[in-house]
């Protein structure tokens, strides 16, 4: 059963939770391009890694060990620590 | 006259109702009136307990306690007479003279004449108000945060930045029914305007915070009158928040309620283990940030903090005879519930083992005292001193009461200007050049409150720094006010 709880801030903001801002900018930024391995999803990330490469944006290349499962916790940190921006390879 | 709601099943017009649990033994006793009853009269029989009990009746299944609660159920068992949905009369335990006349029959008459009900389920400790909430009309007004299915309600606080970094406990509304039961105040009164975003802050919302905090219900007016004291302009809360400075509200506690709700004012006051001390203070810090928008790193500036602004809270120890309360020497009458505000630090430790007379203990601690702030700072910081009993035990000796420990902290805490100044003795902090051909005190006047606290053993004091905004006296001080049930 979903529980219901009230809100104890002045009410101000969406009940949604806010999303993250995004990057003003590219520069000197570098963009994880996480393949959560499904079939083919190194073919996407290689169309992915050509054009920001032609955009002259940063990118680094990270695998989930399995698509069934959420991504292991040092591999969020990693990402957190040497990237500003995350694209999911959801691809089939 | 109650009125039945509408899923009660419809009857002929002249129907009974009895609500039972099999775990009381008076309804175990009654169980075969009820039985030959049935046989008679149109009769619907709510088990709060058992659905097969009792034996030989269309029981129906009261465990959700939903018909106890509409039916407004105190006592088990209870037989209701009614007429369409209109109640025309009850009787609760056993009496038999009340069942026979409600019925219209003998009844009983193999039973003893009377025998007292047990309590309802229904209004069993923290029940009642989870009812109200679920079937009820709660009357909160703030909206309400749904959480999925699968979410743990207690990652969402943290996700919606409601926490000040330790977990909360999850505002549902049963848990803030049952915090307000603890005021007699309506949940949609006013408090104040909390700063920093000047939000409009109501005791609903106070609640909704002292529920996440892990209040008790009979916490929550002293955790209103910390708000409202806070909220006091003169309190000055919103340059308290925004400060650079380590301070923060810090909160004392003065009167009987310190010992009904089971304050800490003894061994540990200033630390952890006591629940009353721990959630007070962090209710108030939490309505500051949800309610205020204080966010740490937002308006909230400080350089560094301090563990304060999680929660400091705690209880005067009044039980020396010759000890004036610290609320009463503020101006609060004797034996009154009352919270007073001081903007400070952490615990600055005083240690003074060897001093045996009034007169070397106040010089020890006025070189302590010497050092808030800034030890060639005068003028520019409150403080409060925490003594503890022993140290309090060698004025006490001496017959040396509040004014007097006072007067004379005051008086060894005066210094010549000329030590004070910036630049003097190689170090630029100090007061304004130009003072020194002056004898400066350190503190205003009111600047230094004393508060009796601590365990009985050990020769240690506390003294809490006061925050940089002291230094306008009149603009910015401590704010004591009286607790409303």
């Amino acid at each position: 059963m979903s529980e219901h709880l009230r809100d104890p801030t002045s009410e101000t903001t969406s009940t949604q939770r806010p999303r993250r801002e995004p990057l003003a900018t590219f520069a000197e930024r570098t963009v994880a391009l996480l393949d959560i391995g499904k079939m083919r999803g190194d073919e996407f990330v290689d169309r992915l890694e050509t054009n920001f490469a032609s955009l002259g944006i940063g990118t680094r290349r990270y695998r989930k060990p399995t698509n069934a499962r959420v991504a292991p916790p040092d591999l969020i940190q990693q990402i957190t620590l040497e990237c500003h921006a995350v694209v999911l390879a959801l691809s089939d | 006259m109650k009125n039945i709601n509408a899923t009660v099943s419809p009857m002929p017009e002249t129907r009974f109702v009895a609500v039972v649990k099999r775990e009381c033994e008076t309804s175990v006793m009654v169980a075969p009136v009820l039985t030959a009853l049935a046989q008679h009269v149109p009769l619907e029989v709510w088990s709060q307990d058992d659905p097969a009990f009792p034996p030989g009746v269309d029981t129906r299944d009261d465990r959700s306690l939903e018909m106890s609660f509409r039916l407004d159920i105190e006592t088990v068992p209870t037989l209701i007479r009614l007429r369409g949905d209109d109640e025309e009369g009850r009787t609760v335990g056993w009496l038999r003279d009340a069942w026979s006349d409600l019925v219209g029959r003998p009844v009983g008459d193999d039973l003893p004449d009377m025998r007292p009900g047990c309590g309802s389920r229904s209004r069993e400790p923290g029940v009642h108000e989870q009812l109200v909430a679920r079937y009820g009309r709660p009357g909160l007004t703030s909206r309400t945060i749904d959480v999925d299915d699968w979410a743990d309600p207690h990652e969402v606080a943290f996700d919606r930045g409601w926490t000040d970094g330790l977990p909360v406990v999850p505002p549902t509304d049963g848990r803030i029914v049952r915090m307000l039961t603890g005021t007699t105040r309506s949940p949609d009164e006013v408090i104040g305007a909390m700063p920093p975003n000047l939000a409009p802050c109501t005791v609903e919302k106070v609640a909704i915070n002292a529920v996440m905090a892990g209040c008790r219900p009979e916490y929550l007016p002293v955790v209103l009158a910390a708000v409202e004291a806070a909220l006091d302009p003169l309190f000055t809360m919103h340059g308290l928040l925004c400060t650079t400075c380590f301070s923060s509200p810090i909160v004392v506690v003065n009167g009987p309620i310190t010992r009904a709700i089971g304050m800490n004012s003894g061994m540990n006051a200033l630390g952890q283990g006591n629940r009353a001390n721990a959630t007070i203070g962090r209710a108030l810090q939490l309505a500051v940030r949800n309610v205020g928008g204080g966010i740490p790193g937002e308006l909230d500036r400080s350089t560094l903090g301090g563990p304060g602004k999680y929660t400091f809270c705690f209880a005067e120890d009044e039980s020396h005879p010759d000890w004036m309360p610290l609320s009463v020497a503020r101006g609060v009458d004797p034996d009154t519930n009352a919270v007073t505000l001081f903007q400070g630090d952490g615990v600055q430790g005083f240690i003074d083992q060897r001093s045996r007379t009034p007169e070397e203990l106040t010089r020890s601690l006025a070189m302590s005292l010497a050092a808030v702030g800034h030890p060639k700072l005068a003028e520019f910081t409150n403080a409060l001193l925490v003594l503890s009993p022993e140290h309090h035990g060698i004025f006490a000796a001496a017959g040396w009461d509040r004014e007097r420990i006072e007067r004379e902290l005051n008086a060894a805490l005066v210094r010549p200007g000329a030590d004070l100044v910036q630049g003097a003795q190689g170090v630029g902090e100090g007061i304004t050049p130009g003072r020194e051909g002056e004898q400066v005190a350190k503190f205003w006047p009111d600047g230094l409150l004393i508060a009796r606290a601590g365990g009985e053993a050990g020769l240690y004091s506390a003294i809490c720094a006061g925050w940089t905004g002291g230094r306008f006296r009149d603009e910015s001080k401590p704010v004591t006010r009286e607790i409303i049930p």
